[in-house]
């Protein structure tokens, strides 16, 4: 479960527009078919391509990345005959949280698709704005290229599992009201080997990541308030994603999950599955919202209830693109016991609509 | 021990000198103060304005421009392939790209640049062009991509007089689209009245399909950008900066701005003169104590500084007093009149003052050395005379035997002829200014010469009357005196005929123009870039009543990114005799192959394209073609070029027309054919339309001229006012000097009356002589403005014509002024008894 709080401002839009746009409904009972999938869903209102993971330099240092394309189909009047018509808009985040800096480096792009300036295939994974891409190849290993101010990554994943659908065979439920749902799979466990640039000079890395890929037209339901999100490669091989939809009120409105152990079994979790308990808190100076950075995680499998502390790389991992015009959110590289991942912590300076 | 006894020690007397002459002539000396007051506000304040009308230009260019660090420009609001803006974006050096749609368009009456914007692509280049909705940053998203939503600059929110949130209507390019104002654009600066939609929105709604008018730019490699740009670039798209632009804003109006601060300049000079005609005379005045000082041991030096901190003192409080005035003149002209002083350079740029300190500092110095020089001179004189012959006699020391020498003056005046021919600099006729002052320096240098020609063979003739005998016999007698109250009236009326003349053939030739072209019966525009599609056009010719029909596409071309755009006008030319255009040059031979266009005066004069070369315009992706002929154009400074429509359409693809010009047929009612067209333009366009008659164009057409000189006129009217003051202080205080010479008279038996007469007529010959001198030199300094100043810095040329009513009302003026003046000071002279008036002489 991947809801950026960008697209969720692109979201937002569609409430206010004037025009109705038809957006294809999430429903239950599909079957994700594969490279298809990979691909763009243009119909679908928001999409995205979600990659987080884990670095080691040649050196043996740490570092967290995250490389997320976005896919948004704004409330424009399809009969605009303009190639500016903003009917496909592309964004991207890419950031790098490295403990020896103490503070997430991030950039972002974004584009109308068209001109070949920007655009998503629809037939496999291929996604660019101007020289950022990301992209699956026909030997089904994924590539992303992306260069910001204070870095750049060039990084090859190479699946080592298959996808993991999530929900009910790729159908995710985001709430009470059964239309509040996306088609969500996730890729576990990639394996990675790249280079990163800063300043003028690159390291080779080699690490874990983790894919998401979702797709839908109706989100949040209007009492929530954001969410907590990780996503865990386990060294044994098995995999968790969790998360949990906060109430504007307080509370957990919606959760959900799964847990794929290393010979494949997997146990999808219901809301009462999940509790996420805030050990630590972190207050940004810069927006002075308070991230619950370090948090207990308890998941109810059919083997008993498992416990995890994820513990952040660093604090520090908000990432800031108001000066995008867009809002505030944490996303962290994490560590567990006998795993690593990322959490994600959205509406904590200010409830997102969705 | 010193021989002489230095300036210092004599600072006591020198006090008592100037307190003295304070103390008993107070109204001289502010007379004299304000004389420099005046030149220096003008001069300030048209410096204040000019400055204040280019920063708020520059401003305005930013607002739309959004301050981007380079722009790619269509060359005219055709626009361009807007499949150019990839190939930009993905230049080498280039950080980001964001292309704009641009149209001119109204928003209810308010006129606004409506700008279609990418807003991803514009938030990286041009931030300040991003739009805010009122409740903050974060709900931003929500218009961005939504076509009906239109964001306000402040000017364009106050000027549309609507709220936020209001649905209006935005006509531009023909088309009337309502929007919704979304927010605001809190980084437009003041003053820019900016609309911004979304750019696919603007393309569809406003009929842009495919075009582009600007790739705004944001570098990470300079030259590299450059470099790959250059070489990409169509024939209708030109590379453009932040400095081109403020360029383009300079040369629109340089030569105008120019043109008023010599005319300020002027009123300073002419307020230098009056200050050495008043201390001329007083030093004359004075002559005996000062002789006195200087057999009591004063240096020779001492009289100089006795003058010369007059002269300070004059210049100090002068020029204090003109700033100040200067800075409330600006402000209210600013206030009133608008940034370009009624010229209409700068439409819809607000200008708020900006204060100067340089030029404050300057304009005092200017001020400060007027009123020393004028100083200066006549004590240089006093100093020189001997002090025991002045301490007996306090006359003229000219004898009016000895020849005046003539040569001075005429070297003068030939050196200001020949520099005056030179070329202009920087497309400013510094040369014709500098001949100007060579001129007028002349021909004050020849004023005495003048006089005494002039009085020679009245002296000689016989004279009936007793009066009129003395006032010829003393002025021809004294020429010293005459001409130093001459020099005033010759310098301020001289200029002042010049002016005048040369606005008189300005404007002649402006109504006689207007009168040729606008030879057709009614005239059709459409406003906000609306234009008469083929059909319209078949339908309006044949309305009833209408005999012929012509229809013009008018565009701005730009030549260059930071020059003036040039008008391109396209009407039918071909087998047609076209009255709009006055020809005044033919090429013999056309090249064979290349369209022929014709280009007006300016633009021939700009850009140097004389009939039968062959030139490349920036149309239909850069096209030669071969200029056939020269017309007059007093309309468009930056130049014109005319193009037949047929060409036109074929260089373009536009089939659009935008003007129309209507011959009726004999008694038809043009107010009936005007109501039939109107219902003949489909019902979109109908508010979009003007419709006028020739007499109403001819109307608002001088009534803009005359606007726009309307601060020459005032400027005008101001240096002739400090001339008549001149005159009036040199007359009074040298009729006041002479009041032992009335006594005398008084005895010798004439009678008051008499005396009177005698005074009126000395009057009226030193004016008639100042203004005869000053028209004359006038009529030689108009010649200059109208053949050199005016062609070099507005590139029109006229011929001259003569503003007889107005010689004759300021000869007419002066005589009387001077007359009126002498009388008046003569009976304040006259008014002690006889007897009192000699008995003062020792």
């Amino acid at each position: 479960m991947r809801v950026s709080p960008i697209v969720a401002l692109l979201a937002a839009a569609s409430l206010t527009a004037s025009a109705p746009v038809p957006y294809p409904v999430v429903r239950p009972g599909i079957a994700l078919r594969f490279p298809r999938d990979h691909g763009a869903h243009p119909l679908f209102r928001t999409e995205w391509w979600y990659v987080t993971g884990w670095l080691r330099t040649v050196d043996g240092a740490d570092l967290g990345f995250q490389v997320t394309f976005f896919r948004s189909r704004p409330p424009t009047d399809p009969a605009n005959p303009s190639r500016f018509a903003a009917g496909q808009v592309l964004f991207a985040h890419a950031a790098l949280s490295d403990p020896r800096i103490g503070w997430l480096l991030h950039g972002e792009r974004s584009a109308r698709a068209g001109f070949g300036l920007a655009g998503a295939g629809t037939t496999d994974a291929d996604v660019t704005i101007r020289d950022w891409r990301l992209r699956r190849y026909a030997d089904g290993h994924w590539a992303t290229q992306v260069a910001a101010p204070d870095f750049a990554l060039a990084l090859n994943f190479a699946p080592t599992k298959p996808p993991l659908p999530q929900g009910q065979g790729g159908f995710s439920r985001k709430g009470p009201q059964p239309d509040a749902a996306s088609y969500y799979y996730s890729v576990p466990h990639l394996k990675v080997a790249g280079t990163v640039r800063r300043g003028g000079t690159s390291v080779a890395v080699t690490g874990e990541a983790w894919l998401d890929r979702e797709w839908s037209s109706n989100y949040l339901q209007g009492d929530a308030q954001g969410w907590d999100w990780t996503g865990l490669n386990f060294d044994d091989g098995s995999a968790l994603m969790a998360f949990r939809i906060r109430r504007k009120a307080g509370g957990t409105l919606w959760a959900g999950g799964s847990f794929r152990r290393a010979d494949g079994t997997t146990t999808v979790l219901a809301p009462g599955d999940i509790v996420f308990r805030p050990l630590a808190r972190w207050r940004s100076p810069v927006t002075g919202a308070v991230y619950p950075v370090k948090q207990a995680l308890s998941v109810r499998l059919p083997d008993g209830v498992r416990r995890w502390v994820l513990t952040p790389l660093f604090a520090a991992q908000e990432l800031d693109a108001r000066r995008s015009g867009l809002p505030v959110y944490w996303e962290g590289a994490v560590r567990t016991a006998g795993g690593r991942g990322y959490l994600e912590l959205t509406g904590y300076d200010r409830a997102l609509t969705m | 021990m010193r021989a002489e006894p230095g300036l210092w020690s004599g600072r006591l007397a020198l006090g008592w000198l100037i307190a003295g002459e304070w103390r008993f002539h107070p109204a001289r000396f502010l007379v004299t103060a304000v004389a420099i007051a005046v030149g220096v506000a003008l001069g300030f304040a048209v410096h204040l304005v000019n400055g204040s009308a280019l920063a708020s230009f520059d401003s305005a260019v930013r607002g739309v421009n959004g301050s981007a660090d380079l722009s790619v420009k269509a060359t005219s609001r055709l626009g361009f392939d807007e499949r150019l803006y990839p190939r930009v974006a993905l230049a080498a050096g280039v950080a980001e790209a964001s292309p704009v749609v641009q149209l001119e368009a109204r928003i209810g009456t308010a006129r606004v640049t409506l700008l279609g914007l990418d807003i991803l692509r514009a938030a990286a280049v041009t931030p300040t062009l991003i739009g805010v909705r009122p409740r903050g940053s974060d709900a931003d998203g929500a218009a961005v991509f939504d076509e009906a939503s239109v964001f306000l600059s402040r000017a364009a929110l106050e000027r549309s007089g609507a709220k936020l949130g209001a649905v209006v209507t935005a006509a531009a390019n023909g088309r009337a689209v309502p929007l919704r104002i979304a927010g605001t654009l809190p980084g437009v600066a003041d003053g820019s009245a900016v609309a911004v939609i979304d750019i696919a929105a603007a393309q569809w709604r406003f009929d842009r399909i495919g075009r582009l008018d600007r790739i705004d730019v944001k570098v990470a490699d300079r030259p590299a950008a450059d470099a790959a740009l250059a070489r990409m670039m169509p024939g209708d798209a030109v590379i453009s900066t932040a400095q081109a632009q403020s360029l383009q804003g300079d040369a629109l109006s340089r030569a105008y701005r120019v043109n008023l601060d010599m005319l300020a300049l002027v009123a300073l000079l002419t307020g230098g003169f009056l200050v050495y005609s008043a201390q001329s005379l007083s030093v004359v005045r004075r002559q005996r104590a000062f002789a006195l000082l200087r057999t009591l041991g004063m240096p020779r030096g001492g009289v100089v500084a006795a003058v010369v901190a007059e002269g300070v003192a004059i210049g100090v409080i002068g020029s204090g007093i003109g700033l100040s005035a200067g800075y409330g003149l600006a402000w209210a002209a600013v206030h009133w009149l608008g940034g370009d002083l009624g010229a209409g350079y700068f439409r819809g740029a607000g200008a708020g003052l900006v204060f100067q300190p340089w030029a404050a500092i300057g304009f005092f110095a200017i001020g400060l050395l007027a009123a020393i020089a004028g100083s200066a001179v006549p004590a240089r004189l006093a100093a020189r005379a001997a002090p025991a012959a002045a301490l007996k006699n306090a006359g003229d020391v000219l004898d009016p035997r000895q020849r005046v020498a003539w040569w001075p003056a005429a070297g003068l005046l030939i050196a200001g002829g020949v520099v005056s021919l030179l070329p202009p600099v920087a497309h400013l006729p510094l040369f014709g200014f500098a001949g100007m002052a060579l001129l007028l320096a002349g021909g004050i240098a020849g004023v005495p010469w003048f006089a005494r020609a002039l009085l020679a063979p009245l002296a000689r003739g016989a004279i009936r009357t007793v009066p009129r005998q003395l006032a010829i016999r003393h002025l021809h007698g004294a020429p010293g005196e005459a001409a130093t109250a001459l020099c005033g009236i010759v310098a301020s009326t001289a200029l002042m005929i010049a002016m005048a003349t040369m606005v008189t053939s300005f404007r002649g030739a402006v109504d006689d123009w207007l009168g040729q072209v606008l030879s057709a019966d009614l005239y059709m525009r459409t406003n906000a870039g609306a234009s008469f599609d083929p059909a319209t056009r078949t339908r309006l010719a044949a309305t009833p009543g209408v005999a012929r029909m012509a229809f013009g596409r008018q565009l701005a071309l730009t030549i260059a990114p930071d020059r003036p755009a040039i008008a391109l006008v396209a009407r039918p030319q071909r087998g047609v005799e076209d009255p709009q255009f006055v020809l005044i040059a033919r090429a013999d031979a056309l090249p064979t192959g290349l369209t022929p266009i014709w280009v007006s005066e300016p633009a021939q004069r700009l850009y140097r394209w004389n009939p039968g070369e062959v030139i490349r315009l920036p149309i239909g992706g850069g096209t030669r073609f071969a200029v056939a002929g020269v017309w007059r154009d007093y309309a468009r400074q930056g130049g014109a070029v005319l193009i037949d429509e047929a060409d036109y359409q074929r260089l373009t693809g536009d089939t659009g027309r935008d003007e129309a010009s209507a011959t009726l047929l004999p008694g038809s009612d043009a107010a009936a054919v005007t109501q039939r067209l109107r219902a003949r333009v489909s019902p979109m366009l109908r508010g979009q339309v003007d419709i006028t008659q020739p007499a109403v164009l001819r109307r608002f057409a001088l009534t803009l001229f005359d606007r726009s000189f309307a601060v020459t006129y005032l400027l005008e009217a101001i240096a002739i006012l400090v001339g008549l003051a001149g005159v009036a202080a040199t007359m009074s205080a040298q009729t006041l000097a002479r009041e032992r010479e009335f006594g005398m008279l008084r005895h010798l038996g004439l009678t008051r009356g008499q005396l009177g007469a005698m005074l009126a007529t000395e009057g009226a010959i030193v004016g008639l002589t100042g203004a005869l001198a000053g028209i004359g030199l006038g009529l030689v300094l108009a010649q200059v403005l109208i053949h050199v100043i005016n062609p070099q810095s507005f590139n029109w040329t006229m011929d001259t014509r003569i503003p007889v009513g107005t010689l004759v009302a300021v000869a007419a003026a002066l005589t009387g002024a001077a007359a009126v003046t002498a009388v008046l000071a003569g009976r304040r002279a006259t008014s002690r008894s006889a007897v009192q008036s000699v008995r003062e002489d020792w």
